[in-house]
């Protein structure tokens, strides 16, 4: 098998509670792709990155690289301000914390002593950036981030989309991406996954997003536009 | 100081201790409610130890083990909701002991007493709640992370049965040795309320976990001094003693 291989997936389905969410979906990961899963509210996306973790029972084919870390963002915590929790606890719950907790935190952008924070009180933003980095613990090579649909500070949005850029670079990471926003594709990606439950474009973000499949993807109710960077 | 009363002060605060500890978990899950019919199932069993004449907390055990499985069949098969569950045991369960046993008797399975411990009792009380201790202090962080997502702590390889089953467990335990304390009836105040300050009170784990517990100490002395300068019934001290801790830790909220 060629070196830079990292994930082949195979006529994938998943069924929860008797309904199908995700069918027959195949693609390929290389070393250094930038992934984005596309699709509307409910299309399965972030089923098809808990299928990739092993956390959902699924039929068909998920072969991952022998030997590889991955990293995981899950897409909110709502439970986590229920109880007094700083950053550290949260880090201490990790099973390998290698690298010490303030270097990973810096590397998000975050100064020292950061970590005495109580989670309760940062922005959404923040604890956004802080589950990125609590993904980065025991340098993975692969970080699966889904993306938040709801309560992330306006503005930070875009910051969070550079912080994965940088981080992509100074790791050598291979990111799949969950969103449901079209110009996160644009920004970001080398290669996307349009999914409303059926697998509807796969390939190079330019090449595959037609204004066609788009309206398939979305059911006509988003305009195509494309930014010239 | 007599022997009697050292007695109950080391149950109260073992038991009250570890309550509290524990405690900083269960509401961690918004299970805090769950505690509460489970101290009331106990009922029928603390009637049973009073009938025969053997120690409440054992009379007690497989009845809290009925509500575990009771709770895990109500929320994970049926998803109904808990407030239902709540109910029905609560009257059925304040209804058996009154029939069962005669009013005194009936007052000690409700509000507990701890006045009248034996040696052994104490003992017994002491070493499992030292064990307990140990062991949740071992699961606490695994038990954090599925509290605050069973998907991450899976990613994670947390095997999440086990430490349910293990977490599970020790609810069962605190509260068959809660119930000797503070009866059947106040048994999830003994969980919930020292918890509930320190959470005010806190701003990481560390705090908050061995801040309930020593907010459970403090109640559960407090409420057995009180009885010893009043001669009212200890149980429910230790509860307003805990409550007044809470509107306390109210004030200096962070």
């Amino acid at each position: 098998m060629e070196s830079d291989f990292i994930l082949k997936v195979k006529n994938l389905n998943v069924i929860l509670d008797h309904q199908s969410i995700i069918e027959n979906l195949s693609f390929e990961v290389k070393r250094g792709d930038a992934l984005t899963i596309l699709g509307p509210n409910g299309a399965g996306k972030s089923v098809l990155l808990k299928t990739l973790l092993g956390l959902i029972p699924y039929r068909g084919e998920i072969e991952w690289a022998k030997a590889i870390k991955i990293g995981y963002v899950p897409q909110r915590l709502p439970f986590i301000k229920d109880i007094p929790i700083s950053i550290r606890d949260f880090f201490n719950l990790k099973r390998s914390l290698g690298k010490g907790t303030e270097a990973i935190l810096n590397s998000v952008g975050f100064k020292e002593d950061f970590s005495r924070k109580k989670i309760g009180d940062l922005s959404s933003g923040q604890f956004q950036r802080v589950l990125i980095a609590w993904g980065l613990v025991g340098n993975p090579q692969v970080l699966l981030f889904d993306e938040p649909t709801t309560g992330v500070d306006i503005g930070a949005e875009e910051t969070i989309y550079n912080l994965l850029a940088k981080l992509k670079e100074e790791r050598d990471l291979t990111i799949l991406l969950v969103t449901h926003d079209l110009s996160v594709v644009y920004k970001f990606s080398t290669e996307v996954i349009c999914l409303n439950r059926q697998p509807i474009c796969y390939g190079p973000s330019q090449e595959v997003l037609t204004p066609e499949s788009i309206q398939k993807l979305y059911g006509g109710e988003v305009r195509y536009y494309q930014h010239k960077h | 100081m007599d022997t009697q009363f050292l007695l109950s002060l080391v149950v109260g605060i073992s038991v009250g201790g570890v309550a509290g500890f524990l405690g900083s978990l269960i509401l961690g899950r918004r299970m805090a409610l769950v505690a509460g019919p489970l101290g009331h199932l106990t009922l029928p069993g603390i009637a049973l130890g009073l009938m025969y004449g053997f120690d409440v907390s054992l009379g007690a055990f497989p009845f809290v083990i009925l509500g575990i499985v009771l709770i895990w069949l109500f929320e994970m098969r049926t998803k109904l909701p808990m407030e239902a569950l709540t109910a029905i045991v609560f009257a059925s369960g304040v209804a058996i002991a009154f029939l069962l046993l005669p009013v005194k008797q009936a007052e000690a399975a409700l509000v507990g007493d701890i006045t009248q411990v034996s040696f052994g009792e104490a003992a017994v009380s002491v070493i499992l709640t030292l064990l307990l201790f140990f062991a949740i202090k071992k699961i606490y962080s695994k038990i954090v992370l599925i509290n605050i997502s069973e998907e991450l702590a899976q990613s994670e390889e947390v095997n999440i049965r086990k430490y349910n089953l293990i977490y599970l467990g020790s609810i069962a335990i605190i509260v068959a040795l809660g119930v000797k304390m503070v009866g059947g009836l106040l048994t999830a105040a003994l969980v919930a309320i020292p918890a509930s300050s320190a959470r005010n009170l806190s701003r990481n784990l560390t705090q908050y976990s061995f801040g309930a517990m020593i907010i459970g100490i403090i109640s559960s002395s407090m409420g057995i001094l009180l009885y010893k300068l009043t001669g009212f019934p200890a149980g429910p001290l230790i509860i307003l003693a805990s409550t007044a801790i809470f509107l306390i830790s109210m004030i200096f909220k962070r």
